[in-house]
């Protein structure tokens, strides 16, 4: 299943991927031929030149065709493995852009950042050793075995007697340890996260003078990494001095009853040439084993990686855009039927529950409720950022699940509560809205944000760079900018999800005249933590739980709602008091 | 053995290391387990030389024994074949201990020596000033911690033992070569000449594209993440074709930067292995020759005619020998790498200590009915400050009440640049303080002198009459009580988190604390309640929840001082108000530094400051400052923005 997603993004490197392991072949063969011309040529020895020359012509030859194998094969080994980490770095950035907010938030953005540059560079490795690693070293090992078995069959049966016997080690070593490195990684990165703790909350530690605990605390889990290390590693410290061992045993073995059998048939049976060859031979065939185990572990490794990578690629989004959808929103009307949210099907809570809403074109709405009453939730169904559970959403008297995505969302602006600005000019980012937009229309929506003054005071003005997260703007600014971005869209709908929380009151204020002004026919949507951001809408919503609690006008909501009130009293008794004064 | 990093370094270019780092090295890591480097520099070097002399047997099998037994018969022989087998024998037993014993040591002082690095590291972090961490990206100070230390684990535990037993062997080979012929090592030599020069250029022009690989999975990596953290405003601009164009230009770069740069890195290897074949050959032709003129051999065993034996011997080692150059070279960069992370960590190692020169120290104390202070080791829940004075000898106890005062405080982060300019303040027990102010008017920089995160310039402040200089750094921040901007939980439990404001506070404690906060409620629904892990800085919680956690972890302290920087901007207003009566029985008869950017937040505050460039511009009550219609006035009327 893994290898199978995995492989479909070999794409156009299957090519090079083929190439490889053929090269290595070649390769192979001329590694275990080699051997055996030199054993010949060390029999000729005493013959005279002329077959020095001879078989080191041959071996030149082959040393060169080898050397070129050698090269191509490195060379479309490297090309294969990156290539494939390409594919999958651009398969799962494709992928991610087809996800809707259900899949982001299941898999974190953190994480699909990990997935997406850790995982594939493990992946691109651990795909180079296998096509260069899985294919020699099997190969190796049976062309040593066949040249062994071609000079002298009773001594490559002795080869064959030791492979299941280093083998048999090696693997015991590598399952003893495996599941051991998983727990350090684990370990690794408590300790690594210890720290970053440590740096991050600094002045935490200091002030409340938890030096000494922390240090305690961190030197129980250097501890912890230190000797499950140490464990590990001694057992892995095992695997040379076997591999040295079985390699002596067997050239111990080789030797004497090589040299016995060459003695007493006199070189018929084995020559003096052959031995070294065989010699070498045993070396080739143990350190093949070695190498053998070594990819088994980087490959047991990178399945995790794999695995994670998978998951991405094979994701499913759960919410799609409709074929044939409908590309128009006619008009800002919204309207919610008896409509049930969960974020997932196994929580036990709505986080919606039970909401009927009627809102005409050109309405402005006002959202008032406490952390977690799910006031984000509700306005992120109308451009279908989620799906409804249970009841209907209208957008414009159609069913929100009817319109083409794309369309839905150009008609529906909404200023998310995390908003980001990206690397690039204020121009660029507020084009985001509009790639098309002339730089009129640009300077209108900055004046209708109230961005326009600020801007201009800018040295680059309108070409002012804005760092990645917008980190050389203000709060107010970013703020502002990303209405102006909204704006662009000229949305049928706009919604603000506490858009203004850095905005000082007076612009606040201005920005809200201005959209009644301005854009007198779009609905406004508008979540607060102020009561005079919302205090002048044509309807406000007081939210709490996932319901909607109350509703009404200022006026309304004043004399019925008790949390409204509650609210507008703690943020503006001291307005009541200068009124008093 | 960690995961991703790790795998990329073996990429990185050849990497600056610092002056004197190689001899510091060298101590830091010899001064531990000395006995067992002894050890494992000796296993090193048996195990080489056996590898190399049990080689040449191999030789002496053929010239001493079967090439005369082939002659003679066996009889002749087998004392001498049974002579050399058993030699054989027991070299390779010697060099099989030896690589156990160097290994399995190896890899215990190789991860003690980290572990000490590690703590070292740690303990120096923890004493170091916070201008350390507010000048230093936190990104580097972790790579200290992750990449930096593993390049060492990987220096100190593979490739300087690898190296040594490369050299060693090196030696041993060119010893053994000199001692049969000295022809035919002059070749050698020339021909390794070769390969060091190969593994020269090979090695440039891989670093030339590991650089530039580096530099575009940098810029790769940079936009996925600056993509994918985005990707919500993506969706909801709909920019996914956008974004993927600007994407498939980057992975393409990096596609081809890291296809070259590997490319460099595969041939080598296949390079230098041909290169020894032909060495091979030409030793073989080279051997012939000699053999067929019967030319005069030399070598340290004396003069005489070369034999097929010594000839087969310089065969047998030459692939051995282009091997183990191959092998060497492609860990000379890990070295250079380790010595790079290690100058790193000495640096980070050689930083000056926060420096603490305070001798005043908070002790608990019980009140005499004639209003005097007796030093009390026990919990009395009575404090005093415990000031010694040189000139008399004598030790007074001074009440630890929670009075602050500033006199004419002038501060800048560096010295060239004020930001604090002349404020004064005098904040008495039981009151509460407001700072108002925009962004970078030094609000926070004032609540940072007062637990000495930072040291004034010029200006006084005292506590309780003392000035602060002479209070022991860990005993003034223990009667302060913080609940900073930027929230930090630990990883742990709920109760974990609350608790570390008093380590060995009750269950019953830990609640009302909790209750206090206004955070009691939220916790009993979490799903395991008090006992809910945390992690990754509670990114489970709502950053309105966080902040209560972090008001219940500064109110289980219960300090005499309380300092409450924007602890409340992420609660709703409705919250806030219950936080906020809780917080006003707590701090009763305390002194209270609130910063807060809702005004509603200090409105009932007994004196407000308003800041603006570092200095004090207007003080009073909200009620006064209205009166005064100046800026606090506009602010309130929201004329000014306050960011």
């Amino acid at each position: 299943m893994v290898i199978k997603t995995i492989g479909k993004s070999v794409r156009e490197y299957k090519l090079p991927s083929i190439l490889t392991p053929a090269f290595i072949v070649v390769e192979v063969v001329m590694e275990t031929v080699i051997p055996m011309i030199m054993a010949i040529l060390i029999d000729n020895f005493d013959k005279g030149m002329e077959p020095i020359l001879k078989y080191g012509l041959i071996l030149v030859a082959m040393a060169v065709i080898s050397l070129v194998c050698g090269i191509l094969g490195g060379k479309y080994a490297a090309i294969a493995s990156t290539g494939l980490a390409k594919n999958l770095r651009q398969d799962m950035y494709f992928a991610l852009q087809e996800f809707s907010f259900r899949e982001i938030d299941d898999f974190s953005a953190s994480s699909l950042v990990t997935r997406m540059t850790t995982d594939v560079t493990n992946l691109q490795n651990a795909y180079q050793m296998i096509i260069r690693g899985a294919i020699r070293t099997p190969l190796m090992l049976v062309f040593a075995f066949a040249m062994s078995f071609s000079i002298n069959w009773k001594i490559a049966l002795i080869f064959l007697a030791a492979v299941p016997v280093l083998g048999g080690a090696l693997a015991i070593i590598v399952l003893k340890v495996m599941p051991f490195f998983r727990k350090i990684f684990k370990r690794y990165d408590a300790l690594n996260n210890s720290v970053q703790e440590n740096v991050r909350g600094i002045r935490v530690v200091k002030a409340f003078v938890r030096e000494d605990y922390e240090k305690e605390k961190f030197g129980e889990a250097v501890e912890r990494v230190r000797s499950d290390f140490t464990y590990a590693e001694k057992i892995l410290a095992l695997n040379n001095p076997i591999m040295m061992f079985m390699i002596y045993t067997v050239i111990m073995i080789v030797a004497a009853y090589g040299s016995t059998l060459i003695i007493d048939t006199k070189e018929s049976e084995l020559t003096t040439g052959q031995l070294s060859a065989l010699i070498g031979y045993a070396t080739q065939i143990m350190a093949s084993m070695m190498m053998l185990s070594m990819i088994m572990v980087m490959i047991t490794m990178s399945i995790e990686s794999a695995k994670r990578i998978t998951e991405v690629l094979n994701r499913k989004p759960t919410l799609v855009s409709p074929e044939n959808g409908v590309k128009e929103v006619p008009n800002g009307d919204i309207s919610f039927r008896d409509v049930n949210f969960r974020y997932s099907e196994k929580a036990e809570r709505n986080a919606l529950e039970d909401i009927n809403l009627e809102i005409k074109s050109g309405m402005t709405v006002g959202i008032i409720g406490g952390t977690g009453s799910s006031k984000s939730t509700l306005i992120q169904l109308i451009p279908r950022l989620y799906d409804v559970s249970e009841g209907e959403l209208l957008v414009g008297d159609r069913n929100v699940k009817e319109y083409d995505l794309a369309a839905l969302r150009d008609a529906v602006s909404v200023v998310l509560q995390k908003n980001v600005l990206f690397a690039g000019t204020i121009k660029e980012n507020l084009r985001w809205g509009n790639k098309y937009a002339t730089d009129e229309e640009i300077e209108r929506v900055c004046k209708l944000a109230q961005a326009h003054e600020f801007i201009e005071e800018m040295p680059d003005k309108y070409d002012t760079f804005i760092e990645q997260g917008g980190t050389n703007v203000s709060g107010g600014q970013k703020q502002r900018l990303c209405i102006a971005r909204a704006l662009l869209k000229k949305p049928k709908i706009l919604i603000l999800d506490d858009s203004t929380s850095a905005v000082d009151t007076k612009t606040d204020a201005l920005i809200r005249k201005a959209m009644r002004e301005e854009i007198p026919d779009t609905t406004k949507i508008i979540i607060a933590q102020r009561v005079v951001s919302v205090e002048d809408a044509d309807l406000i919503l007081v939210m709490s739980g996932g319901k909607i609690v109350d509703r009404g006008t200022h006026e309304e909501l004043m004399k019925t709602s008790e949390i409204y009130r509650e609210v507008y009293e703690t943020q503006s008794g001291g307005k009541e008091e200068e009124e008093n004064a | 053995m960690p995961r991703g990093p790790m795998m990329q370094k073996g990429m990185q270019a050849m990497p600056k290391i610092r002056k004197g780092t190689v001899p510091r090295l060298i101590k830091y890591v010899f001064s531990g387990y000395k006995a067992y480097w002894i050890i494992v520099a000796l296993c090193i070097v048996a195990s080489s030389i056996s590898g190399v002399i049990a080689n040449t047997y191999l030789q002496e099998l053929i010239d001493d024994c079967i090439v005369p037994g082939i002659q003679n018969g066996m009889d002749a022989v087998a004392k001498d074949l049974i002579k050399i087998l058993v030699t054989m024998g027991s070299i390779y037993v010697v060099g099989v201990i030896a690589s156990f014993l160097y290994t399995r040591l190896g890899a215990i002082i190789t991860q003690g020596t980290l572990k000490r690095f590690r703590v070292d590291m740690f303990h120096k972090m923890e004493s170091l000033p916070i201008k350390y961490f507010d000048t230093h990206a936190h990104g580097d100070i972790m790579s200290t911690y992750t990449n930096d230390t593993d390049a060492l684990r990987q220096m100190i535990g593979q490739s300087l033992p690898q190296i040594f037993q490369s050299l060693i062997s090196l030696v041993a080979i060119f010893v053994m070569m000199i001692y049969y012929s000295l022809w035919m090592t002059l070749l050698v030599i020339v021909i390794i000449c070769v390969m060091f020069f190969i593994v020269k250029v090979v090695g440039g022009g891989s670093a030339k594209y590991m650089m530039s690989q580096q530099r575009s999975l940098a810029a790769a990596e940079g936009y996925i993440e600056e993509m994918v953290n985005g990707q919500k405003v993506v969706k909801v601009f709909n920019h996914e074709e956008e974004g993927k164009a600007k994407f498939v230009e980057l992975n393409d770069k990096l596609y081809s930067d890291s296809s070259r740069a590997n490319r460099y890195g595969n041939i080598l290897m296949p390079i230098l292995n041909n290169i020894g074949n032909i060495m091979y050959v030409l030793l073989a032709v080279f051997g012939g020759l000699l053999l067929l003129y019967k030319a005069m051999n030399v070598g340290l065993q004396g003069i005489n005619v070369i034999s097929i034996g010594v000839i087969v011997y310089f065969l047998s080692i030459a692939r051995q020998m282009a091997m183990m150059i191959g092998q060497t070279s492609m860990q000379v960069n890990m070295v250079a790498m380790g010595l790079a992370g290690a100058g790193r960590i000495f640096e980070l190692l050689d930083e000056e200590p926060e420096a603490d020169n305070g001798y005043v120290m908070l002790v608990n104390v019980v009140k005499n009915p004639d209003g005097t202070l007796t030093e009390s080791a026990e919990r009395t829940g009575q404090w005093a400050w415990k000031h010694y004075h040189k000139a008399t000898d004598t030790t007074t106890y001074v009440e630890l009440k929670g009075n602050i005062e500033m006199f004419e405080v002038d501060f800048g982060y560096t010295s060239d640049k004020i930001v604090l300019h002349d404020v004064s303040i005098n904040a008495k027990s039981g009151e509460k303080i407001a700072f108002v102010g925009a962004t970078g008017a030094g609000k926070t920089t004032i609540t940072n002198l007062i637990n000495r995160f930072y040291d004034i310039q010029d200006g006084k402040i005292r506590y309780d009459g003392i000035n602060v200089n002479k209070i022991k750094k860990a005993d003034l921040r223990r009667s302060l009580g913080m609940v900073l901007q930027d929230i930090n939980l630990f990883t742990g439990t709920v109760a974990d988190n609350i608790r570390y404001g008093k380590l060995d506070a009750t269950q019953e404690e830990l609640e009302a604390a909790a209750k206090l906060a206004g955070a009691h409620d939220f916790i009993t629904r979490l799903p395991k309640g008090y006992d809910t892990m945390l992690t990754n800085n509670g990114s489970e919680l709502s950053q309105g929840q966080r902040q209560l956690i972090s008001i219940a972890r500064a109110a289980l302290e219960d300090p005499p001082v309380m300092i409450l920087d924007e602890a409340t901007s992420s609660i709703d207003t409705r919250t806030e108000a219950i936080v906020q009566r809780g917080m006003d029985n707590l701090m009763k008869g305390r002194t209270v530094f609130v910063i807060a950017h809702r005004l509603s937040t200090v409105r009932n505050s007994d004196m407000i400051l308003v800041l603006d460039h570092g200095r004090i511009i207007e003080r009073g009550t909200h009620d006064e400052l209205l009166a005064l219609k100046g800026t606090y006035y506009k602010l309130y009327t929201g004329a000014f923005e306050l960011e």
